[in-house]
């Protein structure tokens, strides 16, 4: 039987439920790591609360978030929010210290040729924390892709769905083929995730290269 | 929903064992077992292994290929394992299920505790290290004297992710047949479309991670050494990190 349109079909999902979260994870956590860092009274609370929202297992925040959000349980939207929620958690720290790892002398000096807040923290001190945000990124996604798969444990359709179907079909004897599809699949787009974001953090960060090449 | 989980949670018949239900607190000591004996053999595995490369800062190469392992998915590994195993044994026994399982856990405990060893004992200030060895302390009292103590922080917080990353995995492992811990109830909640069951699981896990987080957090204020932390009681303020060091180093 030709399960290849099931098995794209697997690989879709699992692509934008590891990608979705973590957009929707930066673009939270880019305000609130500001705020972090321009007003450091709010740093440890936001490190505590971000710190005990990770220790929460995978699996257990999968469950717990259909009624903390007022959702049916098994509600298609349970997987994203519960991985937004680890996504934030983490760079909310990386995005803090992203902005601290600007140097004094640079902010000084954007100041001085009279750029704004605003655009100071946009066309300067953002793109300066462009590779600490990158290596942040990776970790999420990375780790987004593994627990993606967990969800498939309780029945939602992603690449996890192969390791369902192997142990289905595994009795009384092993059949390997869905489950090392399912490990290939997901460490090859861990991979390309991880390229995406070294390459997107290149390209964003000229400056580092012709320093390099000096 | 909330207050279903609370009806759950407070039914005393979930808190004792009967013929076909495992009860919370049978559960959670199946939960810790698991736990704890992959954490006992990733420790006695990962630490002296972190400690020695990062002593000989040799084989910095084996730590991030190790490292690599991260990007398996563990359910994948899991089943894989059990798929592989299980069918060998046969009968009432839960080793078919739990023998993957241990595997598993010590696989993805392991990395943690090695890279957090390795960077940690790497870490420590050349100056602090010279001036032990000039002071005439041997390789293995240099490791144990003065690399051990200054990379403790990084070590115990090696220690602590990885014990998160098993108790979360150990609930993945209850989808596997036979096996028990928290995991059971997210589970046959989930097959029994009984939610209240499944989200209480949920609640259930994550107080258990947050609790074991807790106390690996408090035994890493007690454990460490007040000149690596910068600790002091207010009186005693004003020292600093490095001096502070150097004083240990001279006393030992």
């Amino acid at each position: 039987m030709d399960h290849r349109s099931e098995d794209l079909g697997f690989l879709w999902d699992h692509v934008w439920l590891s990608a979705v979260p973590v957009i929707i994870g930066l673009v939270i956590a880019l305000p609130l790591g500001w705020l972090a860092r321009r007003y450091t009274w709010t740093y440890p609370p936001l490190m505590s609360i971000t710190g005990l929202l990770y220790t929460i297992p995978s699996i257990a925040l999968f469950v717990i978030v259909p009624p903390l959000f007022g959702l049916k349980s098994l509600d298609p939207l349970q997987v994203p929010i519960a991985l937004t929620v680890y996504s934030v958690a983490l760079l909310v720290r990386v995005v803090a210290d992203g902005l601290a790892s600007v140097p004094d002398e640079v902010t000084q000096a954007a100041t001085a040729i009279g750029f704004g807040r605003m655009r100071r923290l946009v066309s300067v001190e953002l793109p300066i924390a462009v590779p600490v945000i990158a290596a942040g990124l990776r970790v999420a996604t990375v780790s987004n892709v593994s627990l993606v798969a967990v969800a498939g444990t309780i029945g939602m359709d992603n690449l996890g769905r192969l390791f369902d179907q192997g142990v289905q079909l595994s009795t009384p004897t092993a059949y390997y083929p869905p489950i090392v599809l399912g490990i290939v699949l997901c460490v090859l787009l861990a991979l390309a995730f991880d390229v995406l974001i070294v390459l997107g953090n290149r390209l964003l960060t000229p400056w580092r290269r012709a320093v390099i090449s000096q | 929903m909330i207050s279903d989980v609370f009806t759950w949670l407070n039914d005393p018949s979930h808190w004792r064992d009967s013929a076909i239900f495992d009860g919370i607190p049978t559960q959670l000591l199946n939960h810790l077992r698991y736990s704890v004996i992959a954490l006992l053999i990733a420790a006695a595995i990962a630490l002296p292994l972190g400690l020695l490369i990062g002593h000989t800062r040799r084989g910095g190469w084996f730590v991030s290929t190790v490292n690599a392992i991260r990007a398996i998915p563990t359910v994948g590994l899991l089943v894989l394992l059990a798929v592989m195993i299980a069918p060998h044994f046969h009968g009432r026994t839960d080793l078919g299920y739990l023998i993957p399982t241990e595997i598993v856990l010590v696989i993805i405990a392991i990395p943690a505790i090695l890279a957090n060893t390795y960077a940690g004992v790497q870490s420590v200030d050349p100056e602090v290290r010279d001036a032990a060895a000039g002071m005439g302390m041997t390789g293995s009292q240099v490791l144990w004297h003065v690399e051990l103590p200054c990379s403790l922080p990084l070590v115990i917080s090696g220690i602590r992710s990885a014990t998160l990353q098993v108790i979360a995995t150990a609930t993945i492992a209850s989808y596997l047949p036979l096996l028990g811990g928290f995991g059971r109830f997210i589970y046959d909640g989930y097959h029994q479309q009984d939610y209240a069951q499944m989200v209480s699981g949920g609640v259930l896990v994550a107080l258990l991670a947050m609790i074991a987080d807790l106390l690996l957090a408090t035994a890493q204020r007690y454990a460490v050494s007040r000149g690596i932390s910068g600790r002091y009681a207010k009186s005693a303020g004003g020292a600093t990190t490095v001096a502070t060091v150097e004083a240990e180093v001279s006393a030992v």
